[in-house]
């Protein structure tokens, strides 16, 4: 199974724990968490605002605003809006924010800066 | 108006049969002999169940929309909208949010952490038996009632097409048609289904942008017009609003909540959505994937909307509810008013492609968890080799294919979108909490695990075995029985909740805790993908 998530590698010895208490890596998690979790409440409240209107304000949903078009229409199309925006903001957060530090952790990992045995060899991969 | 929704006429279709199933036909030729070809080289388990991690973002994200836009969301949303209305809509939204959940918080983790399977994931840094079995459990458990959803729309849709209105023959077609499914499986493995789901998701997008615009077109691109002859034929100007269907009573309301959240919490918590996480090498593709996807499925829901109205103001609630198949009956019904027979024949093998794909890429999940967390794992504790994992996963897929048709025949005649939207309710009570938890908080343990995810499961489908999915009800399951002592038909609303506190609790009384290595290891992983992204970073 030549490609398997875990097959034995750079990574096999490496001390994790060590990794974990770094403040490079403690940084990455916090620029991931500090972006993922209010972002997931923010659209989950969008959403459930939205479900409960359509549950509860039949009328204002009723609301014609031109034509045939009423406000739960086009507040159900805003809900597309807001997917694609939110995709996008996402992707170009992580590729900005998150990936150089993921990108750095790793090489410092697998080249053995954290290896059990303390044969720390840093310097290898920069 | 109503003269325009005559000229359907239902009982022409059967003239057609011959050229739909050449058409149809033709397609299962063709894919058949794309299955043979990739699956020459299918050696090793990686190549089975996660086509040896070798296919790039967009063509994953592509897979993904082929696997998620599924006989639910062609046949059954257009049939709720042609409908209900308004809330027909609310499954397309619905099932467009909920991808927020998967590319924000699931996707590239759990693309770090696991191999093959959820369990994977679910078990890094519990205890791995009864992890294991628990999360194997539940995928088998959410992959039954969504092949249910999509046997009982190929039921719906051949039905249709052959005219067959009795319940024998449609059993029949069902038969059939889930026999297909299940060699599609078998030969192809998850590299033949991969490519079926890409050709099947372009040819379902490409179909219905052309009836979508096809529909626009009639209405000089005017979608106030549109909207006002769906009312006109209606007659009920109510369609336009929320609250036709689940308006009704308090009790209907808060089943329409229950649906909202079911349908949002469930997607990032499918074993067949998450599984195609790892046929991608590396994170940044599985985050490229998720992308993908949310644009390829967001412009195919507004496409739905468009069709939905479309249906009922060009065909008519009235014709659709009396055609073979019913309410799933809309989208083909639209097909055949725009561009007669041959349209009809395109979109129908288009729609049973779909069916198709979607049924392999759940059988093959259903299949993986079975041979890959409970036979190999812990009925034979980590010591069968490949091949004999592979061997039980393929006769695992008969197992469940043959469970999967009798399903389908006990459901069919039920709207596909709801049937699909119950699989999202147990996925999201079993999964989505344990997901949850296991990638953001440190301390939960095993017990919190498997009290949240049999509870989960056990609360959820106790709930809907005493539904009105059930029993009875005109729509019912079972009609000449009554043990529907919850009144909801989906019950996300208590049992996903009641899932997330059951993972709390069982945590908080939880003795033991667990390895904090092991703890820091998985999060280590999941946010920097050491190891899992070996192969192109050097």
């Amino acid at each position: 199974m030549g490609n398997d998530a875990h097959t034995p590698d750079a990574a096999a010895s490496v001390d994790f724990e060590q990794v974990q208490s770094t403040e490079q890596f403690k940084e990455l998690r916090k620029r991931h968490r500090s972006f993922v979790f209010p972002m997931a409440v923010a659209f989950l409240l969008w959403y459930f605002a939205y479900v409960l209107l359509a549950d509860y304000a039949v009328e204002f949903m009723s609301t014609k605003v031109w034509g045939n078009i009423n406000v739960g229409l086009i507040l159900g199309l805003l809900q597309f809006v807001s997917t694609f925006a939110i995709t996008g903001w996402y992707v170009s957060y992580s590729n900005r924010r998150l990936d150089p530090i993921a990108k750095e952790i790793r090489d410092e990992i697998e080249g053995h800066e954290f290896d059990k045995h303390g044969n720390r060899v840093s310097g290898v991969n920069k | 108006m109503i003269g325009i929704a005559a000229a359907v006429d239902v009982a022409a279709l059967k003239d057609t049969t011959l050229l739909n199933m050449g058409i149809f036909g033709i397609f299962v030729a063709v894919t058949m002999v794309i299955v043979l070809r990739a699956s020459r080289n299918n050696k090793t388990a990686a190549d089975y169940y996660a086509a040896g991690r070798s296919f790039t973002g967009s063509q994953n994200g592509t897979a993904i929309a082929g696997d998620y836009l599924s006989a639910a969301s062609f046949l059954g949303i257009t049939g709720a909208i042609a409908i209900n209305g308004y809330d027909g809509f609310m499954y397309s939204i619905g099932f467009l949010v909920a991808w927020l959940v998967a590319l924000l918080l699931v996707a590239e983790l759990l693309r770090n952490t696991g191999k093959f399977t959820m369990a994977d994931v679910l078990s890094f840094r519990l205890k791995q038996r009864p992890v294991r079995i628990a999360a194997a459990i539940s995928t088998l458990a959410v992959c039954f009632f969504y092949l249910l959803a999509q046997m009982a729309g190929a039921g719906s849709l051949i039905s249709l097409l052959l005219g067959i209105s009795d319940w024998g023959g449609q059993a029949l077609v069902i038969i059939v048609v889930g026999a297909l499914m299940i060699m599609y499986v078998l030969i192809g493995g998850m590299k033949g289904t991969t490519w079926v789901q890409i050709i099947k998701a372009i040819l379902l997008i490409a179909g219905a942008a052309v009836m979508t615009i096809w529909v626009l077109a009639i209405y000089g691109f005017n979608l106030s017009s549109l909207l006002g002859a769906a009312v006109e034929t209606a007659n009920n100007p109510a369609v336009l609003n929320p609250g036709l269907q689940y308006g009704k009573t308090e009790t209907s309301k808060i089943d329409f909540m229950s649906l909202g959240l079911a349908l949002v919490l469930g997607t990032a918590a499918l074993p067949h959505v998450l599984m195609r996480f790892y046929t991608v090498p590396t994170a940044k593709e599985a985050r490229k994937s998720v992308v993908w996807s949310i644009w390829l499925i967001g412009l195919f829901y507004l496409f739905t909307l468009v069709l939905g109205y479309g249906a009922a103001a060009l065909v008519g609630a009235e014709t659709i509810k009396g055609a073979p198949g019913g309410v799933n009956s809309a989208a083909p019904l639209l097909a055949f008013y725009l561009g007669g027979p041959l349209l009809l024949g395109f979109i129908s093998a288009v729609a049973f492609a779909t069916i198709l794909a979607v049924v392999a890429g759940l059988t093959i999940t259903a299949a993986a968890s079975f041979a890959h967390d409970i036979y190999a794992s812990v009925i034979s504790k980590g010591k069968a080799d490949a091949d004999t994992e592979v061997k039980v996963a393929r006769r695992t897929v008969v197992v469940i294919g043959v469970l999967a048709i009798l399903g389908g025949i006990l459901a069919n005649g039920q709207n596909v979108a709801f049937l699909v939207a119950l699989a999202f309710a147990v996925a999201a009570s079993a999964n989505l909490p344990t997901i949850v938890y296991s990638l953001f908080w440190r301390k939960f343990t095993t017990q919190g695990a498997v009290w949240s995810m049999y509870g989960g499961l056990g609360s959820a489908i106790i709930l809907i075995i005493f539904s009105p999915v059930v029993s009875g009800g005109a729509t019912s399951m079972i009609k000449d029985a009554n043990f529907a002592l919850f009144p909801l038909s989906n019950p996300g609303i208590v049992s996903i909740p009641l899932a997330f506190f059951l993972g709390w609790l069982g945590t908080t009384l939880d003795k033991n805790r667990e390895d904090t290595a092991k703890q820091a290891e998985m999060e280590v992983r999941s946010l920097t993908g050491v190891g899992a992204e070996k192969a192109v970073d050097h």
